[in-house]
């Protein structure tokens, strides 16, 4: 049993891994078998990553090494105090993303097993879909940029095929190829920033360059290379373009975990922010820049998201608009705790509400991805324009769909409430104007999806929708699954701040914590 | 694509097949000793596939190799790859342990101190790995190959 739980991190990757490489094998042997199958294994990834969580906010960093012979010996005696191996270093922050990661990963594969029964090549989609799954698990949890790199192309790959599964007539397969090349792109901008970073550090272990890190003119073009490319896959706005065109076109159960990929990627981006070149580059000047960033997507992607006509191109540009809170807010934080003008109550408060949204986020817009799936799935078509009255008979996807919509705007008894409530007040603090531009927002996003929904549910019964069913089970648990949480954390936000965010925020600014947990002291 | 090359090209095709397919063996096989590896013995198998799809009709391809059979190519090297790194659990080691290395046996021979001609049995998992790699891409790029072929017929089929 000791093994068992010595090795969860490397677990966390290889369960999904071995889900996915042995789905096309059992998919012979019949649908059923694969059902059982697929389950079986996110269930055990979903396991696990909550079990490495709860392990890392018990007990504390957890610096996992691949193949070494005992647990604890990640750096060799022999090598110089540099860890050689593949590292993953889980810190509460980690640990925060990969909660995020493993629910969102369970009910997508519940809600998937049936919006794909129609489909025909289940076994290819459950693969991929369990590639993607790794990635973002990787993504999380590795403290080595090479091998980061390397699951941000699992991610690019898997997520490109997976777009452009539902071919569409071409419409699908052109969005794919979008998110290929400009994730490849990306990816190649991020190989470049750590072929620079190893040239001069001669390593690639995150820990290891953070503690050697000299700020040397190379190194921030690396950095510039790093943001850049980041920032492009969270889908920030001057770089936002493909998301409306993946994000509409994958089945929605991926795009959910799309949502979530991307939010792996803003992870990174903090993570290089404040952890990499910690305590090295100017706070001030990253952290408006990040608040620009923050500032200019949330306002672009909602004033883009009113006019929209079809409903998941609509939850797209809001996805945009909404990366820009948790921008604004890990911004402010950024700029807010190395002046001295400000309390270092201000920038905590400001931070811990960047990285609170990205859950709530993750939560609120995968359910209001898969309503719109469901609708899809029931419908056949995601056009405003020919849907309507639908409320008389999908009562419960309604009533997701309302608690999704009302958690977005930023509603009281709902999780988004709670998150961009810490953003408001602290972004007021630091600077009123911009806190009056993210509750315009705030505004304009409740409007447009009290349009969705009146158009959607609201009206008499349309003729061609007279009998048009409730979704199936598996989807309204999946669903339900997440406007319970969604629920939950706007009741008692505070429970959740104090146990989940609270840690994260801080392992987020202590880089000094994240060095010496991989280095040991030094 | 409907006409198959000379008897000539296909004749050397079919010759050639069998010496590309031992020397990308050979490549996957020495990957922990030489340059190359896994990925590239497994494109040079996989080359040689697809000299044989160039030479001769795609129908008659699919007559002697199924797709079934290098997706089964495909599969299988991935779960040899992830099983070799995952059986170190039972066995109480750490994930993607080198279970094998100087344990005798099957790759298990210790490397001995300084310059040597280079002994094939030793390195434990890392050649298995690499064969398990070489399994799965000369699948997988024949797979590709396939389909894109398949592609041009229906495209020409189309006009």
């Amino acid at each position: 049993m000791d093994i068992i739980l010595d090795n969860l991190p490397g677990l966390l990757i290889a369960i999904p891994l071995l889900g996915a490489f042995l789905t096309p094998v059992l998919s012979r042997a019949g649908d059923n078998v694969r059902n059982v199958w697929v389950m079986v294994i996110t269930t055990l990834s979903s396991l696990c990553g909550l079990l490495v969580a709860s392990r890392v906010l018990e007990a504390g960093t957890i610096v996992y090494a691949f193949g070494v012979d005992t647990i604890s010996n990640v750096i060799p005696l022999d090598s110089g105090g540099i860890p050689i191996r593949i590292i993953f270093t889980i810190d509460p922050i980690n640990a925060f993303m990969l909660i995020i990661a493993a629910v969102v990963g369970f009910c997508i594969t519940l809600y998937s097993i049936s919006s794909m029964e129609k489909l025909s090549g289940k076994d290819g989609f459950f693969t991929l879909l369990f590639l993607l799954v790794a990635s973002v698990y990787g993504m999380i949890a590795t403290g080595d940029l090479f091998n980061f790199f390397v699951f941000l192309e699992i991610s690019s790959l898997a997520g490109a095929a997976l777009v452009a599964y539902r071919i569409d007539k071409g419409v699908a397969t052109e969005a794919g190829f979008k998110y290929a090349a400009l994730s490849t792109l990306g990816g190649m901008l991020f190989l470049v920033g750590v072929g620079l970073l190893y040239a001069q550090y001669n390593s690639l272990n995150m820990a290891v360059i953070a503690d050697r890190m000299q700020l040397t003119g190379l190194d921030i073009m690396a950095f510039v290379l790093f943001f850049t490319a980041l920032a492009m896959k969270c889908g920030a706005v001057p770089m936002h373009f493909w998301t409306p065109d993946s994000y509409t076109m994958a089945p929605s159960s991926v795009t959910a975990f799309l949502v979530v990929s991307s939010q792996a990627s803003l992870y990174a981006l903090f993570r290089v922010c404040f952890t990499l070149y910690g305590g090295q580059i100017n706070p001030l000047t990253v952290g408006w820049v990040i608040i620009i960033l923050g500032v200019l997507s949330m306002f672009i992607g909602v004033t883009m998201a009113i006019p929209q006509k079809d409903v998941k191109r609509l939850m797209a540009y809001h996805a945009v608009s909404q990366t820009g809170y948790m921008l604004l807010g890990v911004g402010v934080g950024l700029a807010a705790l190395s002046s001295t003008c400000f309390s270092q109550g201000v920038g905590m408060m400001a931070l811990k509400g960047g990285l609170f949204h990205i859950m709530n986020h993750a939560l609120y817009k995968g359910l209001l991805f898969l309503t719109a799936g469901v609708i899809m799935y029931r419908c056949g078509t995601r056009n405003l324009n020919q849907l309507g009255g639908l409320g008389h008979n999908m009562k419960w996807t309604m009533i997701f769909f309302m608690i999704g919509a009302l958690a977005i705007a930023g509603i009281p008894p709902f999780n988004g409430f709670a998150s961009k409530l810490l953003i408001y007040e602290s972004t007021f603090l630091f600077n009123p104007l911009i806190a009056v531009i993210a509750m315009v927002v705030s505004i304009l996003t409740l409007a447009s999806f009290v349009k969705v929904f009146h158009s959607m549910f609201m009206g008499p019964k349309l003729p061609e929708y007279q009998d048009v069913e409730e979704a199936p089970k598996p989807m309204l648990i999946a669903m339900g699954i997440l406007a319970v949480l969604v629920i939950l954390f706007g009741i008692f936000p505070q429970q959740v701040v104090d146990t989940l965010v609270t840690p994260a925020a801080f392992a987020l600014v202590d880089y000094h914590g994240y060095i010496s947990a991989v280095l040991g002291g030094a | 694509m409907s006409d198959c090359m000379s008897k000539l090209v296909r004749t050397t095709a079919d010759v050639m097949f069998l010496f590309i397919t031992v020397f990308g063996f050979y490549i996957v096989l020495h990957g922990h000793l030489t340059p190359g590896g896994g990925f590239q013995g497994g494109a040079i198998v996989a080359g040689g596939f697809i000299l044989l799809i160039v030479a001769n009709r795609l129908e008659d391809f699919l007559k002697w190799f199924q797709k079934r059979s290098f997706q089964s190519c495909e599969v299988s090297g991935l779960v040899l790859f992830i099983g070799t790194a995952l059986a170190a659990i039972p066995l109480g080691y750490i994930f993607f342990k080198n279970f094998l290395n100087g344990a005798g046996g099957l790759f298990g021979q210790a490397v001995p101190f300084g310059i040597n001609s280079g002994i094939l049995n030793t390195a434990g998992t890392i050649p298995i790995m690499n064969i398990a790699v070489g399994i799965e891409v000369l699948g997988g790029l024949s797979i590709i190959v396939l389909y894109m072929t398949s592609g041009i017929r229906s495209h020409e089929e189309g006009e």
